[in-house]
């Protein structure tokens, strides 16, 4: 590979840091969308693989936030439930506190793992039981891992979690549906908070809600976080929010990173031409009226990726090498990026 | 009936309004009568788009931004119904308009773009169908004529080889070239009006800027006024030549849209403003709003945003403001009534 004999800057991704709680390696997920088994011997096709998450890697400091970012389909949600182990990785593997996390996952140790790490949906309408009374709701997770059992105390320890989310613990009697969006995200959030876990992975939590009330859940996620030194990693398409929240910023497209940085960084210095074009199609809400020119091109079919670097065929900078050897994600002046036109210093 | 309705009353919204409405909403009251009593979800909601001008209409959900949008283009769901008031499109009222009448205004002089182009789009016909059918429906043409000017419009919305595409059925396009669809459909008949509900909320934002771009620039060059519903307040800053901002089935502020973003007048408008989260700026904590939208069945007496408000007196608690002038914009707020704040000591 050619960087290999580039500048001493460029190093390779896989160096890991100690520090970090959260560590992915090369995380991958793959699934397969063939058609029925007849059919594929009939019509003669081809078993279809979709790569969802095609070699994912970061690690997150505790008490720090990561945000992904990126379109539908890019993959962000596998990230996300792969993490808490809803899905098995293809490939790569996730190390929690020193610990292989999916391997805990499986082992006898499961629960004490599971306890550690909790997820945060983003439809507060359907993540909880309507049938279920809130204090049952916010109380499963107490009574599933054993960690209180006397009924008067479980009471107790409900009122103390919807009292940290900003809610009344009388709120306890009542049903999801007694409740609007925002009260109804911030159930969910006392829900993950039950187990006392280190790492929430918050996947898209404000997208359903109005922005009045996306002020109150991050203004309280954001507060939780100071009190506890929890560690996020949040997934949004909303830049803004994502500004406003992370510590760091990966970018995703086509299921793989393709700039990982600062928040301050790569809003202040988007070095990926998908970042930049990302960036500048959010609208500009001071400068009324402006007129834009919006990058042309859609997010290609993942079923039928083009070769070589993903975002070739909607890149103003691309040339032949990018049309067909795939970039990786080097270290380049403090960030990782995934992209021939900046480790060649075309831009 | 007023016998000169294209002419407003001298004392309602003068400022903003002009003789040359294109479309005119007086005073509209939806509601929906219920077994335990009537839920009235718009409240004398009053304004007025131009010819060729776009309104932004904003606000959060269940503010009857969407009701706003149905009533206009004669899609009320029963029991829903307009109650009073009246809405005039080009000094006529179509609000007490028949089915079969509204059926040839909608299409022809109104056109509609919904928030989801799947559901808008039937999907057992090809999108040439659907435009042709709308075309001959509504425009003298013969169906060959019909179909050049399908493939025609379908350039115009971007949709590249438009020519072969016009034969796709609608899952075969993307959800962005979809909306491109939904909006050739709009302008098939040249309405001079598009309500479009909420047109990019389904959309990523790369082909949202690209969709809001299309819609801006195909209504300027062909005239059309457009009625533009979002809860997003980025599209509204960059397309809008005037905003609405709707609270609890009420106009809380109308005004120049750089006016009520940069310097609002309305508590509600300057809270909503100050929540968003802004790229410019770094903030520990974002400003919230207090408590959450109302439930119709429970909107206090006085001014409907009162119990949120930090700046209520006590006039808010008893009587409802009217849209009064506030500097550039018009706000529903008794801090713009010189004489009652001064005597509560608050300032606007």
């Amino acid at each position: 590979m050619n960087s290999n004999t580039a500048a001493p800057t460029h190093t390779k991704t896989t160096s890991v840091k100690s520090k970090a709680l959260v560590q992915a390696h090369d995380l991958a997920k793959t699934f397969d969308v063939s058609a029925p088994w007849l059919n594929r011997v009939i019509e003669r096709k081809p078993r279809t693989l979709l790569h969802a998450v095609d070699g994912v890697s970061f690690e997150i400091e505790k008490g720090k936030t990561l945000a992904l970012v990126g379109e539908s389909g890019c993959g962000k949600s596998t990230v996300a439930r792969l993490l808490v182990g809803l899905y098995e990785p293809t490939r790569g593997g996730l190390t929690f506190d020193g610990q292989d996390a999916h391997a805990a996952f499986k082992g006898n140790n499961a629960k004490a793992m599971r306890r550690r790490i909790q997820m945060i949906f983003q439809d507060p309408y359907a993540s909880l039981n309507p049938r279920w009374l809130v204090e049952d709701i916010i109380g499963e997770p107490l009574k599933e891992h054993g960690l209180i059992t006397d009924e008067a105390e479980l009471k107790t320890r409900v009122g103390e979690l919807l009292k940290s989310v900003g809610l009344s613990p009388l709120d306890m009697v009542k049903y999801p549906h007694q409740f609007s969006g925002g009260q109804r995200q911030r159930i969910s959030i006392a829900r993950a908070l039950a187990t006392e876990p280190e790492f929430l992975v918050c996947d898209e939590p404000t997208s359903a809600l109005d922005v009045s009330v996306q002020a109150q859940v991050l203004n309280i996620m954001k507060d939780l976080q100071r009190e506890r030194q929890l560690t996020y990693l949040f997934i949004s398409h909303n830049l803004a929010v994502v500004r406003h929240v992370s510590d760091q910023v990966g970018v995703m497209y086509l299921g793989r990173l393709v700039e990982l940085a600062d928040k301050h960084t790569l809003f202040d210095t988007p070095r990926h031409p998908y970042t930049r074009m990302l960036l500048d199609a959010i609208p500009k809400m001071h400068d009324t009226g402006k007129a834009r020119t919006p990058v042309q091109g859609e997010v290609p079919n993942p079923l039928n990726p083009p070769p070589g670097c993903a975002f070739n065929p909607r890149c103003p900078h691309v040339n032949d090498r990018c049309r067909t050897e795939r970039p990786q994600l080097l270290s380049i002046g403090g960030i990782r990026i995934a992209c021939h036109a900046v480790e060649e210093g075309r831009i | 009936m007023p016998s000169t309705p294209v002419f407003v009353e001298p004392d309602q919204n003068n400022k903003n309004d002009h003789p040359m409405s294109l479309l005119e909403v007086k005073n509209l009251v939806v509601e929906f009568p219920g077994r335990r009593g009537t839920l009235r979800a718009l409240d004398d909601i009053s304004f007025s788009i131009a010819p060729g001008e776009i309104l932004g209409v904003v606000g959060e959900s269940g503010a009857g931004k969407s009701l706003t949008g149905a009533a206009i283009i004669g899609l009320l769901e029963p029991p829903g119904r307009v109650a009073s008031g009246q809405i005039l499109l080009e000094g006529k009222r179509i609000d007490n308009l028949g089915n079969d009448e509204m059926r040839h205004i909608r299409g022809r002089h109104i056109g509609a773009i919904f928030q989801d182009p799947l559901t808008s789009l039937n999907p057992l016909y090809t999108v040439g169908r659907q435009l042709t059918e709308t075309i001959l429906a509504h425009l003298p043409v013969t169906p060959a004529e019909a179909r050049q000017r399908a493939i025609a419009l379908l350039q115009d919305t971007g949709i590249p080889a438009a020519a072969e595409r016009i034969d796709h059925y609608p899952h075969q396009f993307s959800g962005g070239m979809r909306q491109r669809v939904v909006i050739a459909l709009a302008l098939a008949a040249e309405p001079k009006l598009i309500v479009a509900d909420e047109p990019t909320t389904a959309l990523d934002v790369s082909i949202q800027a690209q969709i809001i771009t299309l819609l801006k620039n195909i209504c300027k060059s062909r005239g059309a006024a457009v009625m533009l519903i979002t809860h997003d307040m980025g599209v509204i800053a960059e397309t809008c030549d005037r905003v609405a901002v709707l609270y609890a089935g009420r106009v809380a502020e109308i005004g120049p849209v750089h006016d009520v973003i940069n310097r609002p007048s309305h508590p509600y408008t300057s809270g909503l403003m100050a929540s968003i989260p802004d790229m410019t700026m770094d903030r520990e904590r974002l400003n919230q709003i207090d408590g959450a939208m109302l439930r119709l069945n429970a909107i206090p007496k006085g001014c409907a945003y009162n119990p949120r408000c930090p700046k209520t007196f006590d006039r808010c608690l008893v009587e409802r403001p009217d849209l009064l002038d506030a500097g550039t914009t018009r706000a529903a707020c008794w801090l713009h009534d010189g004489k009652s704040a001064a005597k509560a000591g608050v300032a606007a």
